[in-house]
């Protein structure tokens, strides 16, 4: 089935974006890409030195994966357009994953840095994934304002507590003319299938991977259970009701 | 740091080029543009090239040793911990032994805590390293009372166990998770309240929930132990090269020695002569082992796929101090997700350590460094703060893509190594010397887990 995720024009038959934060070791990480399937990872840019053998961005160059660097760990705008342009420089990629945190407690987005440095980036030529909170509202400023896709989370970083509210999910896919990823707070493989049977285009998660026991288990189940959410979603399930309706007829 | 060993003046041994086969046709990639390479149709016409060369026996020499030109039994390309430790047992074992570091004891060996923590930072599919932990912590009780005879000094090796605490409930719920773990893998441990960690340790916070004891963990001053290998060398009369290495020669495959760079600083004040300049000679060995620590993956004189896959780690770290120890033994914590660690030395000193940054070769110390170790460390003992800044610096772990070291015969022949090993060199130590130069069988088979080959063979 041809069933390509498009973003900011670019064509990707996988639809799991992972991060590799988290990760014990480089083998750890790279086996796990590789069970994942992932053809878009995101990368932390503040405490990296692009130009050093031996990185994570050698793993992902290996595998022939894009890199997507992002601005974790930036608080103002004005430091997530510093970090994407320096970026930007060293990778010579224009995509960023904007991420702007208003406390280190939640690492929870700050939504009025986030549109601000969205705003910038985007008139400076980038192509914009900002991360941000489950808010219908402020995913159709961003996408108004020229984002090529929206992640809001389902729960905190980290957290690994699934999607906490279903329900604005589906009212940001609702509303999305472009594609909408959820990112952060999956914990497991029924998570991320959540996601996809919401409607959403692709699932982004780090930690529910690399800190899982088995990290190359979890990503190959991660894999079926985004292939399958999508598929799900795809074939259309069934109306809910409140009573049984037999499969099979009853009375021949 | 530099120490410079005095009687050890005379660093290379005088060669007529004899001793040196000729290098194998054409120039060796790696090898360093600029005058040096003149020399390479014969290695040893560069020795009498140097002002003042090396005049008569070398003061190392011992009463019946070999000729001074003779090659080294073994030759350690790097004077931090490991490469001390192994030029020690080396020697020991009565072999002659040469050591190629322009600033001996530095590098990540002078900014490491000194924690031999192999129970209390257990990782999930770290399994193998843990087996290499627990092998090595077994060798430090002898390894470091043999240290201490043959220097002279105290290492202040200390083996009262590491606690490991936790505050939120999160944080409490990693613990647990942590302590399944250990048990499921059959490691001592104690699971204790946060009552019960606070008699332990009084100066901890009042808001720490609960903790994991590991009883068999110990620790020791790096710093120490550097200054007593180097002593211990000096008296077993190990060649002390304060130089640094620029490559390696062959004869055909096989590597013969290691060529020094030019303009490397010369043997120290101690020596007084001129000649003692080694700058771009050659160093003849029968073996040559890589201890190089982050930097062994940029030696030249190696084809690109022998070299082995090691990468900096920047390490920020603090050291505190204050007039009586505030703790007792070692004590870790995560803190909101964040992880630190203080370690206590018998003088008052608190170690406070240790960021992980993938940045390269840059050692700079950071204002967000050191934030975050004093804002997590605070989180843990309060009464940090209180304490006066004695040293922060930033060192080099020679990280691994699977953070195993690289410990055994590589190729090509003549080669060994003794790196890679990232958070874990002082522990892993007494392995690494064991496993490359004492007899004692590796029943355990933990020779093939840090063999080199394991990336060699993959390229």
């Amino acid at each position: 089935m041809d069933d390509d995720l498009i973003i900011g024009g670019e064509k990707f038959s996988s639809r799991l974006i992972m991060g590799t934060g988290g990760a014990p070791s480089l083998e750890v990480l790279d086996q796990a890409l590789v069970a994942s399937g992932t053809e878009l990872t995101t990368v932390a840019m503040r405490r990296l030195d692009p130009s050093a053998r031996g990185s994570v961005l050698d793993v992902l160059r290996t595998r022939g994966i894009k890199v997507l660097p992002n601005t974790a760990g930036c608080f103002t705008a004005g430091e997530a357009v510093l970090t994407a342009r320096l970026a930007r420089e060293a990778l010579e990629t224009n995509w960023v994953k904007l991420e702007v945190i208003s406390d280190e407690r939640t690492l929870l987005p700050d939504p009025i840095e986030t549109f601000d440095a969205a705003e910038r980036l985007v008139a400076d030529g980038f192509v914009v994934l900002p991360y941000i909170g489950d808010d219908p509202a402020l995913a159709r400023r961003l996408e108004q304002a020229g984002c090529a896709a929206v992640m809001p989370l389902g729960a905190p970083i980290g957290s690994g507590l699934g999607i906490r509210n279903p329900h604005n999910i589906e009212l940001i896919v609702e509303a999305a003319g472009v594609p909408v990823i959820l990112d952060a707070g999956i914990g497991t493989a029924s998570d991320a299938a959540l996601a996809m049977e919401l409607g959403c285009d692709a699932v982004l998660l780090a930690t529910a991977v690399t800190r899982a026991q088995r990290p190359d288990m979890m990503a190959e189940a991660m894999r079926s259970a985004v292939r399958a959410g999508r598929l799900a979603r795809l074939a259309g399930r069934i109306p809910r009701r409140r009573y049984a309706e037999a499969s099979s007829p009853m009375n021949p | 740091m530099s120490h410079t060993v005095p009687h050890h003046d005379v660093p290379v041994p005088a060669g007529d080029g004899s001793a040196v086969p000729d290098p194998p046709d054409g120039t060796p990639s790696g090898a360093a543009p600029g005058p040096s390479r003149d020399a390479l149709s014969g290695y040893g016409s560069a020795v009498p090239d140097v002002p003042d060369g090396i005049p008569g026996p070398l003061a190392s020499a011992r009463r019946h040793g070999p000729a001074p030109d003779a090659p080294y039994d073994v030759l350690l390309v790097g004077g931090g911990i490991i490469g001390l430790s192994v030029a020690w047992r080396a020697a020991r074992r009565g072999l002659r032994v040469a050591v190629v570091d322009p600033a001996p004891a530095g590098g990540a060996s002078h900014a490491a805590a000194g924690m031999l923590a192999p129970v209390s930072e257990v990782t999930y599919t770290e399994e193998p390293l843990l087996r290499l932990g627990l092998a090595s912590l077994a060798r430090w009780p002898a390894f470091a009372a043999e240290l201490a005879a043959d220097s002279g000094h105290d290492l202040d090796y200390r083996a009262e166990g590491t606690l490991d605490v936790a505050f939120g409930a999160d944080d409490l719920a990693a613990l647990d998770e942590l302590a399944a773990f250990m048990g499921k893998l059959g490691l001592p441990f104690e699971r204790l309240t946060g009552r019960e960690c606070r008699r332990l340790e009084p100066m901890l916070a009042p808001a720490v929930r609960g903790g994991l004891l590991a009883p068999g963990d110990a620790w020791v001053d790096p710093r120490r132990v550097t200054r007593a290998l180097l002593s211990a060398l000096e008296r077993l009369d190990v060649t002390m090269i304060h130089a640094r290495a620029a490559g390696l020669e062959h004869s055909g495959e096989a590597v013969t020695g290691v060529r020094l760079a030019p303009g490397s600083p010369a043997s120290g004040p101690a020596s007084g002569s001129p000649g003692a300049d080694p700058a771009g000679r050659v160093v003849p060995a029968r073996r040559v082992i890589l201890a190089a620590g982050a930097w062994s993956g940029v030696l030249e004189g190696l084809p690109p796929r022998a070299l082995p896959p090691v990468r900096p780690v920047k390490g920020q770290i603090m050291r505190l101090r204050s007039p009586e120890p505030i703790l007792r033994r070692c004590v870790r914590g995560v803190v909101h997700g964040s992880s630190v660690y203080l370690v206590p030395r018998g003088d008052g000193e608190l170690v406070v350590g240790a960021t992980q940054e993938e940045l390269g070769f840059d050692t700079r110390v950071t204002a967000g460094g050191l934030w975050e170790l004093l804002r997590d460390a605070r989180e843990l003992v309060p009464g940090v703060t209180e304490l006066e800044v004695a040293d922060v610096v930033a060192g080099l772990r020679p990280g691994t893509p699977d953070n195993l070291p690289l410990v055994g015969p590589a190729s090509p022949p003549g080669l060994s190594m003794a790196t890679g090993h990232h958070r874990g060199g002082v522990l892993l130590a007494p392995l690494t010397a064991a496993l490359l130069v004492d007899e004692a069988g590796d029943d355990e088979g933990l020779a093939a887990l840090c063999s080199p080959l394991r990336f060699q063979e993959q390229r």
